[in-house]
């Protein structure tokens, strides 16, 4: 696999290109702001009738990577569903296939401030997840250390040669690690901008997402 | 036969004017249904638009709206409200004249609501709004009349079939309403009067004396011009000297970037201070205004500008017109000379100067065209359907819609006429339900269906939305330039994202004549400071870029034909016979496609001579080809007339390599993922309404909620390749950025007749390409190389490995 690997808190974790996050040592994937239901929620609200195929496209990529790492506990950090009643209006062929995924494993649902309270899929639903040196929750919170968090959906512009290349990316300092968003309609937030800027430490770096997981300092 | 008014009557003869044979013509088919006036500059066009209906309103009995006069520039809505209403006010004509506008005020827009003037002047997009408000048959209850001002230049946009849509609908609610389209000498009148007529009512076209021919001809110039470029540096001293011998000159050029070089360049001639101002659209408006004040008040010698003054404000004193930079088009070259010398009957006088030496052979081209009147334009084929779904949307918010009722409504569009029930409802489909082969909208349909059979907005807060997102222009992803102050300093204009991204702080650039300094990018306005301590080092912005037209380009063949070119300065004409020695000219009937070694490189240049837009277009295709049939091209730049590839290996099968069926597929295919179809689907969905330009201010949720829509169309083309959205994209794609169709043309005109020259060197016609601007690399597994590789660089210069 095209992944990165790099260590943090002593802990060897892997960058998957598809930006979800494999921890081997305790067979662990985590994933941050599937966003099912975005489409939905979107025309519920006067908007327009967005293409209705990003729950599946994003179970899509969610099957793949469970395949390839076999993981025995799967993490959603949170902003698992666009809004809280999103799960219920899930349609019953995506209701089956994360059942599915679920089954033969521990499923955690970390709340996040789309989805913040229960959701009728099986799986445990907490506010944080805390295993070793490493907690997980939604938002990265102040003074926070060994923290794995999403929500901010960062994302990197590299300029190569003249052309703009924008990619969604892990980035990380010496403290805190916050991934890039999984769902398919996400958008991103530049890992300069704030206050993602601010909230990392100069010596951040970020791992691309893509074909292979690319890792590169964040400029400043 | 209707006669003037007698206060008209006397009011034209204290004037001392008679009135025209086309102003008496327009009033003698006042009642007819459909008219076209085509007139020259200066004919007293508006004047004759507006007679039969001073002529109705002189009896002051009418009651509200009488005559709606729409005009594609908000300027040009306000320079009419002041041109009319003075003679109104010396008739004595008790007549109520207002404008609205996007700059008209809300409480203003609100009482003309409830109040409508007598004639009321505005835009295509503000009169979509107005057929949105559910009161609109109130306020257009009695309208006799509609104006529609410089229909030529709406005629071919999609702003226009978004006005023509509109007005079927004020036609339903004004049955009796007549029509009358102003326009410019134009090549198929009998084409924009089917655009204007309510189909298939007939529509009489009125030809006004188009007065003496124009005096046109090339600016002499002793120094010959540069091989490349399309700055004209080398034309400064004449063109100053013309300045000097005129009372006022416009100087047109074709993009914003070079009237922006060209600008910096005359006033560092200026040597005698003359007032020279620059007018473009991606200047602040109060920098335009200013400019325009002092044009109107007769301050400024010349003015360096771009299409942004194309349409007819009066501008008075203008004697002397210059068109920098070959005309790509003559149609436009004609309405530009137009505008010297506003007054009939007599000649408009304009100076061609070609920016580089194959722009000569342009030049040259146009001025026959001008002369012998052969003006050029594209079919515009039938009524796009993002239009449709907009117009669709705006008619619900009125109120419940009926679908066979708007069908017979929107078929009596001259655009629309021929469209299908089914292409019909399929619009309406995506309109209610978002027309997904998955259908996952049913609880939340955008329109539902009520027991009446009519549908309805589901949510009737969505109408706001809707208004929000009226209008068909879309503006690229530009952003303000500011001077750097604690409080937000003056706004000098604007600027594309993508040249502001190249930008690092310290780098100037020039922008409305001034060298500035990128400082830095503050929430999304780029700011920057007079100190303009080197010179400009990047060239300022892009702009757009129109492609030579199909008819001109045909002219550039057939005049290279010629067995000599007398007509051409002699550096122009020893090229191209240099050209004809060591390979040969192309034919009209034949692709030439060129083979030499340069630089270490394979060179190729195929003479498609299809237009800037789709030889770039030609450029992706094609090094698709040469990456398949093992040629391991590296990169190519496109003009109007050729694209110039280079690579590894020679091509040794040009069939093969423009093999039709190939391209086709490629288009589908592999141009499926490209940038430029990707920016011509956002256009559209933001048209159709899928995806929403403006949002309401409350929703405004941080910058991570929102995502491109190039996502959008990713998810399309794999789970829905067939939906209403994608095959309204492929259908944009045949003109336009991508303009497909023009190479599907060239492929027909040329058939398979490749003339393949393998030469030893660089031929003349391909040489000046080597300077060309805007070298596209070619994409595909060299991105993923390239990105690694600079990845590698930012982590070793880090420190980090």
């Amino acid at each position: 696999m095209s992944h990165y690997a790099f260590s943090f808190h002593g802990e060897s974790l892997h960058a998957l290109p598809s930006g979800a996050l494999f921890w081997p040592a305790q067979s662990l994937l985590c994933v941050s702001d599937l966003h099912f239901g975005k489409a939905q929620r979107y025309a519920t609200r006067g908007g327009g009738a967005l293409p209705p195929y990003e729950t599946h496209d994003t179970l899509l990529r969610l099957d793949h990577d469970i395949a390839e790492t076999a993981p025995s506990c799967v993490i959603c950090l949170g902003d698992s569903f666009d809004c809280l009643g999103a799960s219920l209006d899930l349609d019953g062929s995506a209701r089956d296939w994360v059942l599915r995924l679920q089954a033969g494993r521990r499923w955690i649902w970390i709340e996040g401030n789309h989805d913040p309270g229960p959701v009728d899929l099986g799986g445990t639903h907490v506010t944080q997840y805390a295993s070793g040196p490493l907690t997980f929750r939604h938002i990265a919170a102040a003074q926070a250390r060994g923290e794995i968090s999403g929500h901010y959906h960062p994302k990197m512009t590299l300029d190569l040669k003249g052309r703009r290349l924008s990619r969604r990316c892990f980035a990380l300092d010496s403290d805190r690690m916050i991934l890039p968003a999984y769902g398919t309609y996400t958008g991103g937030l530049d890992v300069t901008a704030a206050p993602l800027g601010t909230l990392l430490g100069p010596q951040t770096l970020c791992i691309l997402t893509g074909q292979t997981a690319q890792p590169v300092p964040r400029a400043r | 036969m209707h006669a003037p008014h007698p206060l008209i009557t006397a009011w034209f003869t204290d004037q001392g004017w008679s009135v025209h044979p086309h102003q008496r013509d327009m009033l003698a088919r006042a009642d007819d249904p459909a008219t076209l006036l085509i007139a020259p500059t200066g004919g007293g066009k508006t004047m004759a638009g507006f007679l039969p209906t001073l002529s109705e309103l002189a009896d002051g009995t009418h009651e509200g709206l009488h005559t709606l006069y729409v005009s594609p520039l908000k300027a040009l809505a306000a320079d009419i409200k002041r041109n009319l209403r003075r003679p109104v006010e010396d008739m004595g004509l008790p007549i109520r004249i207002e404008d609205r506008t996007g700059d008209t005020s809300a409480s203003r827009k609100k009482r003309q609501r409830a109040d409508p003037p007598h004639i009321l002047l505005t835009t295509p997009e503000s009169l979509a709004l107005l057929v949105s408000y559910e009161d609109a048959p109130r306020m257009f209850k009695g309208l006799r009349r509609i104006v529609v001002d410089e229909i030529h230049a709406l005629g071919e946009s999609k702003r226009g079939d978004q006005l023509m849509l509109a007005l079927s609908a004020v036609q339903g609610m004004c049955p009796d309403l007549r029509r009358v389209g102003l326009s410019a000498t134009v090549e198929d009148p009998a084409a924009i009067a089917r655009t204007l007529a309510r189909h298939p009512d007939p529509c009489e076209i009125v030809l006004a004396d188009p007065g003496p021919d124009p005096d046109i001809s090339m600016l002499e110039i002793a120094e010959p011009p540069p091989w490349s470029g399309g700055n004209a540096a080398y034309s400064i001293p004449a063109v100053l000297a013309q300045i000097k011998a005129h009372k006022t000159t416009l100087i047109f050029h074709n993009t914003r970037a070079q009237a922006e070089i060209f600008f910096h360049n005359l006033w560092l001639a200026n040597e005698d201070s003359l007032p020279i101002g620059i007018h473009h659209g991606s200047l602040a408006r109060a920098q335009r205004e200013k400019v325009e004040a002092a044009m109107v008040r007769g301050d400024l010698r010349a003015i360096v500008c771009t299409g942004s003054l194309d349409l007819g404000i009066d501008w008075g004193n203008v004697d002397l017109v210059i068109q920098i930079g070959a005309p790509k088009n003559v149609k436009r070259l004609v309405q530009r000379i137009g505008r010297a010398n506003h007054r009939y009957n007599a000649p408009s006088k304009a100076l061609l100067v070609p920016a580089n030496r194959f722009e000569v052979v342009e030049c040259v081209a146009a001025l026959q065209a001008v002369k012998a009147h052969d003006l050029d334009g594209e079919p515009r084929g039938t009524g796009p359907l993002d239009v449709l779904c907009q117009h669709i949307l705006i008619r619900a918010c009125a109120g419940p819609i009926n679908p066979p009722a708007l069908y017979r409504e929107v078929t009596s569009v001259g655009a629309y006429s021929a469209l299908s029930r089914a292409a019909f409802d399929d619009c309406f489909d995506f309109c209610a339900t978002g027309g997904y082969a998955l259908r996952a909208y049913d609880k939340w349909k955008r329109l539902q269906e009520r027991t009446d059979g009519t549908w309805a907005l589901r949510d009737p807060r969505a109408a706001q939305r809707i208004r929000m997102n009226i209008g068909t222009i879309q503006d690229t992803d530009t952003l303000k330039v500011r001077l750097q102050r604690a409080r937000g300093g003056k706004p000098l204009g604007e600027v594309e994202e993508s040249f502001a991204a190249t930008l690092t702080p310290g780098d100037t650039f020039l922008i409305g004549g001034q060298i500035v300094r990128y400082e830095r990018l503050r929430e999304m306005t780029v700011e920057v400071t007079r100190r303009a301590d080197k010179k400009p080092k990047v060239a300022s912005y892009m702009g757009t870029r129109f492609a030579t037209s199909t008819q001109l380009s045909q002219r550039i063949l057939r005049l290279m034909q010629q067995p000599e070119w007398p007509e051409l300065p002699s550096a122009t004409a020893q090229w191209l016979a240099l050209q004809r020695r060591v390979s040969q000219l192309p034919e009209p009937g034949r692709l030439l496609i060129e083979s030499f070694a340069h630089d270490q490189y394979a060179h190729t240049v195929v003479y498609g001579f299809a237009g800037r837009n789709a030889q770039q277009t030609l450029g992706l295709l094609l090094s698709k080809r040469m990456e398949d049939l093992g040629y391991d091209p590296l990169g190519f730049v496109a003009t109007d007339y050729a694209t110039l590839f280079w690579g590894l290996k020679s091509v040794t099968d040009p069939q093969a390599l423009m093999d039709p069926r190939a391209l086709e597929h490629g288009l589908e295919d592999w141009l499926a993922g490209n940038t430029l179809i990707k920016r011509t689907f956002r256009a559209s969905a933001t048209i159709a309404g899928l995806i929403e330009r403006n949002l309401p201010a409350q929703r405004k949720s941080g910058r991570q909620a929102t995502f491109s829509s190039d996502i959008l169309y990713d998810t399309l083309q794999k789970y829905d390749p067939d939906h209403l959205m994608l095959r309204i994209t492929r259908q944009e794609a045949q003109r336009g950025l991508v303009d497909f169709g023009r190479i599907r043309n060239m492929l027909e005109r040329t058939h398979g007749r490749i003339d393949f020259r393998p030469l030893p060197r660089v031929s003349p016609l391909a040489a000046p390409m080597f300077l060309e601007m805007g070298r596209v690399p070619i994409k595909g597994a060299a991105e993923e190389r390239l990105l690694a590789a600079e990845t590698e660089r930012l982590m070793a210069a880090a420190g980090l490995t």
